[in-house]
């Protein structure tokens, strides 16, 4: 799919969604309209009972266990000016990650490594909540946990990134938008991130003296001559909630009306933590931050594996595979054109 | 434990060959739609005027009554009529009335002097506010869309514990009653306005409160598991747009016991459930 043409019948043109270079000049971009029956946040104190117990049973509302995530689908490639670029589908929760790399300058403490460089926007698509500014404030909390994920030398090999150290380095924008929220934010973000990633292609510099001494930098023609990121150690986000006594892994907007305290544990594929974060106004005791943190390891563990077959699988499916985009999400049709 | 990925396939609607048959005789419009030329028609709700041609405006049926055309839409919000049965949260509390979210264009209103407590007494505005869920009926319309409802009758009153769903209220089949004690062991009332509330069978002595006390004891976990099931089969029915009552839900729950009830929200397992409810239906008509 070359671009995503999203149709706008209010308007009746049709315009190109999601661009994801003006995502950050925040021009207004045309997104697909979504209409979904959102989960209502407030509960009644009857229904905080039944949620209660039936976590304290194992047997979440949905039927789920405490540890099972809800249903996941993931695809690469979407938005074709973008380096790479992937969309998380969780439950109801939706989520797109643009990555563009441009060459910019290293920073002065490290100059022989490139950044990475996160935004996160709350676009009004997701919940009327949203408009106009609403959603800045969770975008910025979103961004800034997300530095805090990868502010370490290991999650992404940050000197891979340089080209020529202290004067040119690839800087890599990764730009996150909220398509759909219905709780669980974190955990979809740091799979899209990953699979984007995993996607992007960064093409092969070759720089090059010209007659005054000046450097110049070559960018190849080729569109397969590029360089992948090696995204092995690059950490997903568990959030575990405490509703009761017990704690849960991918909690609903209902569930997490329930809880007090959640805590957001960043894990690789190894099983180490890189940043470890408590939200909620409720206060948590030491025991059950230890048992959290071992339940958010072991969940966490167990998400890269799958994830990067999953990703292997698509790659090698190539040309062949079925590009799905956005037409799983119900467009709204009527549109009342009374004069 | 582990998490289910998948790559995304696009989503085939199910439907039986049968049922295409069905539509062909209906009037199917979309918003641009030309209707009729003929100016001899009166206009409706739905439609507009453009250039002397009756022109649709929502996605929908087209009704005609004698001189009268209009279209009723597909997928709307809730438009309640008098005599409707339906679920609705409450979201706001004021002197004298009750602000009720149910799912349509404007909050309905609740008041104070329509609700019964038990013993016969009357609620005044200072009393403390059970924010919850309740199940009344619709008592009148006011000039603007909004509904003015009341819980007069016993049978109507707060829920307990319990799950609530949300579907479209075009799903929901109009009915004589709409509380269903279903056989598999737990209760269900279907609103008009889209809202599910599913509870757990009351026993015997719940019934002569009124619905006034409730009960916050855990429900025991056969009947949590019922529950879940026929949450995720409404959920189910409700994607693939089946229309809602007693029957099609039973016959989805039957159909689903096979699987476990966190697989009912895969998308194939979805599709093959109400593949065979939809048979099922079909068999029980011819």
């Amino acid at each position: 799919m070359e671009n995503v043409l999203c149709l706008n019948r209010s308007t009746g043109d049709t315009s190109v969604a999601c661009c994801m270079g003006s995502l950050r000049t925040r021009k207004n971009t045309c997104g697909v309209s979504v209409q979904r029956i959102m989960a209502t946040v407030q509960v009644s104190e009857a229904e905080k009972v039944y949620v209660l117990h039936g976590v304290r049973d194992d047997l979440r509302v949905d039927g789920r266990g405490c540890e099972d995530y809800r249903h996941m689908e993931i695809e690469t490639e979407m938005v074709s000016n973008t380096d790479g670029s992937a969309k998380v589908t969780l439950g109801h929760t939706d989520v797109l990650v643009g990555v563009k790399a441009e060459i910019g300058k290293p920073r002065p403490m490290v100059p022989d490594e490139g950044y990475l460089e996160f935004f996160v926007d709350c676009s009004a698509n997701a919940t009327p909540e949203f408009e106009g500014r609403g959603g800045d404030e969770l975008g910025m909390e979103l961004s800034n946990t997300l530095y805090k994920v990868f502010n370490n030398r290991y999650s992404v090999d940050l000197k891979s990134l340089s080209i020529s150290p202290g004067e040119h380095c690839w800087v890599l924008y990764v730009d996150v938008l909220l398509l759909q929220c219905d709780g669980n934010l974190f955990d979809a973000i740091s799979v899209a991130i990953k699979a984007a990633l995993f996607n992007t292609k960064i093409p092969k510099v070759h720089i090059s003296e010209d007659e005054e001494g000046g450097k110049e930098i070559e960018l190849s023609d080729d569109p397969y001559d590029c360089m992948r990121l090696n995204v092995e150690n690059v950490p997903c986000i568990v959030t575990l909630c405490k509703v009761g006594h017990r704690h849960v892994v991918d909690a609903t907007l209902q569930e997490k009306a329930c809880s007090v305290a959640s805590l957001i544990i960043s894990v690789t594929h190894k099983g180490t933590v890189t940043c470890v974060r408590k939200v909620g106004g409720g206060s948590l005791d030491p025991e059950s931050i230890f048992e959290m943190t071992e339940t958010g390891k072991r969940v966490g563990k167990a998400l890269h594996a799958p994830l990067m077959e999953l990703l292997q699988e698509e790659e090698s499916l190539g040309k062949k595979r079925q590009k799905v985009g956005f037409l799983d999400t119900t467009l709204i049709v009527a549109v009342s054109h009374c004069p | 434990m582990a998490a289910d990925m998948r790559l995304p396939t696009i989503r085939k609607q199910v439907s039986l060959s049968s049922s295409l048959s069905a539509l062909d005789g209906k009037d199917l419009v979309v918003p641009g739609d030309v209707i009729t030329s003929d100016t001899g028609f009166m206009r409706g709700h739905g439609t507009y005027m453009d250039e002397e041609k009756l022109t649709a405006s929502v996605a929908g049926e087209v009704e005609r009554v004698n001189k009268l055309i209009c279209v009723r839409p597909l997928k709307t919000r809730f438009n309640g009529e008098v005599g409707d049965v339906v679920v609705g949260r409450i979201t706001e509390v004021q002197q004298k009335r009750w602000k009720v979210e149910t799912n349509s264009r404007l909050d309905s209103v609740l008041l104070l002097s329509s609700v019964n407590l038990p013993g016969g007494e009357l609620v005044s505005g200072m009393d403390s506010i059970y924010l919850g869920i309740r199940k009344c009926e619709v008592q009148s319309v006011f000039s603007d869309g909004a509904l003015s409802l009341h819980t007069r009758s016993l049978k109507y009153g707060k829920l307990g514990q319990g799950v609530l769903v949300q579907l479209s209220p075009s799903l929901i089949k109009r009915q004589k009653t709409h509380f269903h004690n279903l056989p598999c062991g737990a209760s269900i009332i279907l609103g008009n306005n889209g809202f599910v509330w599913l509870y757990p069978t009351p026993g015997h002595q719940d019934e002569e409160a009124g619905g006034y006390y409730t009960s916050l004891e855990p429900v025991s976990l056969s009947d949590r598991e019922v529950i879940s099931r026929l949450r995720n089969c409404l959920l189910a029915l409700g994607a693939h747009k089946v229309l809602l009552y007693d029957t099609s839900v039973l016959y989805c729950y039957e159909s689903s016991l096979p699987h476990q009830i966190k697989d009912i929200l895969k998308p194939e397992v979805m599709e093959e459930i109400v593949m065979m409810t939809r048979q099922k239906l079909v068999e029980l008509e011819g």
